[in-house]
């Protein structure tokens, strides 16, 4: 009884993608101003991922390697680098960009639009990255509401959503969990630690970004990419925005 | 804090006495290549103790001209054989008398000759790829069969290899292979400043990333000699806190994924969404990162923010409490939980298990307590205790410290002081040691560090609350049905990211 009377009164708790906006704290992406700095390196210098490169003095933040941590905004004494609060930073690459052909674009969306099945591999995550793909899964989520769903093996599935600087000891299971995909098939770096592979830095033990390892064709930066980030990779991708 | 120094030879006898017949327990054991200091390496030991001091560190030392090795501290506590075998791995010291020395943190894929976190194994060397074969543990005899699982998991889970030995449906032994995320972050931060190398730290694990900074930070404080603000002090303990409740309402929700009850899983679900919603209020990112800093805390509290919280735990509270009253009523669920993947006291004791599961099994520990840091001494709460060592056991101590957490909250919200929110870090003498822990929601975890020249990382060792409590799961599952497994390893749930350091 009480059991029928929580499901009740807890209603229908599911939310659309821009239902909520992120909160004020929320850092998202960093862009630097237009003009000439004076390229001190300040920035450059301090950014614990190396997500910043300074060209003929102008400031540009790699978002695949940014991790959002906010030392670059401190340590720039021109006051450039601004932070956005921009989460929807999803890129298209690989057999998803014009370069690609329409062909074989249209035919990807035509398969998958209505209904895609996603595998998860983490490939040497700190697990935030996977939390934020399970949430998606949560009531207030619900990604089933899209067609979109997590299948248990890499058979079923058309997208890969891989996570992690790719390490030594899960190469192997990586290339043969793509291997198994059956094609077409997508791959979705999820967050920097997968975009950029340069979160933790140079280690004996990671090969780096997904890319290194398999073709990636769409790129959610973040760490971890908040869950609306996820979706919104997800329908773009699907061209469902 | 009290540290011995021995020489190698002599370490099984003095962890021996250290240990004092199971009185005391280990609680780290890790190597250190200090040939550029002194011409030794060391093995370091910690220990706590019974009474005061709660810490005994002991220091045994190889010189550089002698074999490699040392008398392995197995034979006294079984806590020793993962550190043991993991010093073998990665500086090629060699534990004699340890009863499995297979590779732990490397696997096969890697030359056996290459020690990498020697100082003088390069980071860019190249290290060919080998492929020999890893032996799994199984049981021989007539109708007994395997069952591998993993490393890539039905669910939105971490990686690990997972093999059971059946007598029909029961399963006698279970051999797990982990580390597949291993990233050597321990050496990969040697070299960069304390405050480049804190992210890393603070990207250990995502479930736990207040307490890897917090251990972090207190550590680098403690050498530093640092004294950070009493609201700093109070503002960790609130991300910790909060920490613990995203953890512990989430974790009671996936376990009852762990036997398909629905209701409960989406009820877990949705009240832990609403407590990441509220950590990226607080600090900016869902896991909390960004406000516990060396030297204290990057971002305050308002006081709207803390309203909010305030507002948020009021809602929480009698939801939670409904949605554990779901569980306490329904004996479908409890007849799964109960005498399921019972984890004996004694087992426990041996392999010095820490946090939800020491506390499960009879064992009273909780480092918030016995040693306390940022201001828990200040702070008035329970350590709830079960005896049982049972999934049901594990589930109600979250539940009970997801009460306890949100009175911590209310009191440091309210007793939350004025102060500066961050004192710089000094220059540090090199080759200065020390470390640092927190209770993180699975446990004790505790960071040691060597400083280098110029406030440099010389060396980092982490031992999460995980890297104690994984080898119980394989004394709790045996005798259970291989069904359970999904739900023994959720009521211990362990992060493989917190040993795949
Ligand atoms: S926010 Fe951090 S990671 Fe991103 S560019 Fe700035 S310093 Fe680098
Ligand atoms: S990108 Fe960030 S959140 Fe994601 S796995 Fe890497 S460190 Fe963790």
């Amino acid at each position: 009884m009480s059991l029928l009377s929580k499901i009740i009164n807890t209603g229908v708790v599911t939310e659309k993608l821009d239902a909520t906006s992120a909160p004020h704290r929320f850092r998202g992406a960093m862009r630097a101003g237009k003009q000439d700095c004076g390229a001190c390196m300040a920035c450059s210098e301090t950014c614990p991922t190396g997500a910043i490169v300074i060209q003929n003095g102008r400031v540009q933040v790699n978002d695949k390697d940014c991790i959002f941590c906010g030392r670059c905004i401190e340590r720039c004494e021109a006051q450039l680098i601004k932070n956005t609060g921009q989460y929807k930073l999803a890129t298209l690459s690989g057999s998803l960009t014009e370069t690609a052909g329409n062909e074989l674009r249209k035919k990807i969306r035509r398969v998958l639009n209505r209904s895609m099945h996603i595998r998860h591999v983490d490939a040497g995550s700190c697990n935030a990255c996977d939390f934020e793909m399970a949430a998606l899964n949560n009531p207030i989520y619900d990604l089933q509401q899209y067609g979109i769903d997590f299948v248990p093996s890499p058979r079923h599935a058309d997208l890969l959503m891989v996570t992690g600087v790719v390490t030594r000891n899960l190469t192997q299971a990586l290339q043969m969990t793509y291997e198994a995909t059956p094609t077409p098939k997508l791959v979705m770096a999820v967050g920097a630690c997968a975009a950029g592979g340069r979160t933790f830095g140079d280690s004996y033990a990671i090969r780096g970004s997904v890319d290194k390892l398999v073709p990636v064709d769409i790129y959610v930066p973040g760490c971890p990419p908040r869950p609306q980030a996820l979706l919104y990779g997800l329908l773009l991708a699907l061209d469902r925005l | 804090m009290e540290q011995e120094k021995i020489w190698a030879g002599d370490l099984q006898a003095a962890a021996a006495k250290a240990y004092d017949n199971g009185r005391n327990s280990l609680v780290a054991m890790f190597a250190n290549d200090e040939r550029q200091i002194d011409g030794h390496f060391a093995i370091y030991c910690i220990f706590s103790l019974a009474q005061t001091p709660y810490f005994k560190i002991l220091k045994a030392q190889l010189h550089e001209s002698e074999p490699l090795e040392f008398p392995s501290v197995v034979p006294v506590t079984s806590a020793a054989a993962w550190y043991e075998r993991e010093i073998h791995d990665l500086f090629g010291l060699k534990p004699i008398g340890h009863p499995d020395l297979r590779p732990l943190v490397l696997h096969e894929n890697w030359p056996h000759d290459h020690h990498p976190l020697c100082k003088d194994f390069d980071i860019h060397t190249p290290v060919p790829t080998v492929s020999e074969e890893y032996k799994m543990e199984y049981v021989h005899g007539e109708g007994v069969f395997e069952v591998p699982v993993g490393p890539i998991h039905a669910g939105i889970i971490e990686p690990g290899h997972f093999r059971f030995s059946q007598a029909g449906e029961n399963t006698i032994h279970l051999d797990a292979k982990l580390f597949f995320t291993h990233r050597g972050i321990e050496k990969a931060v040697e070299g960069l400043t304390i405050d480049k190398a804190f992210y890393q730290a603070e990207r250990i694990c995502g479930a736990c990333t207040a307490s890897h900074a917090l251990s972090y930070s207190q550590a680098v404080e403690s050498i530093a000699g640092a004294v950070i603000s009493n609201r700093a002090r109070y503002l960790r303990v609130i991300v910790a806190e909060l920490e613990r409740l995203h953890n512990h309402v989430g974790d009671i929700g996936n376990l009852c994924a762990g036997l398909g009850f629905a209701v409960g899983v989406s009820n877990g679900a949705r009240l832990k969404e609403e407590l990441m919603r509220l950590n990226e209020l607080v600090t900016g990112n869902r896991f909390l990162r960004g406000l516990i800093v060396p030297g204290g805390a990057a971002l305050d509290i308002t006081t709207e923010i803390a309203h909010e919280i305030s507002r948020m735990l009021r809602a929480i509270e009698t939801d939670f409490i409904e949605v554990l009253d779901l569980l306490r009523e329904n004996d479908a669920f409890l007849d799964r939980v109960n005498t399921t993947g019972i984890l004996p006291r004694q087992a426990a004791l041996d392999l010095s298990v820490v946090g939800v599961a020491a506390r499960a099994s009879g064992i009273s520990k909780d480092m918030r307590r016995d040693v306390p840091y940022a201001a828990y001494q200040n702070m008035n709460f329970k350590v709830p205790v079960y005896t049982s060592g049972d999934v049901a056991a594990r589930l109600w101590v979250r539940a009970d410290e997801t009460i306890q957490s949100i009175r911590i909250l209310r009191q440091a919200l309210a007793g939350l002081p004025s102060g500066t929110l961050r004192v710089e870090i000094p220059a540090i003498k090199p080759y200065s040691s020390g470390f640092g822990w927190s209770e993180s929601p699975r446990g004790g975890n505790v960071h040691w560090l060597m400083i280098g020249e110029g406030n440099t990382i010389y060396r980092y060792f982490v031992r999460s609350a995980s890297y104690a409590n994984w080898p119980a799961v394989a004394v709790a599952d045996p005798g259970n049905i291989i069904p359970d497994f999904p739900l023994i390893n959720k009521s211990f749930e362990l992060c493989y990211a917190c040993i795949d350091r």
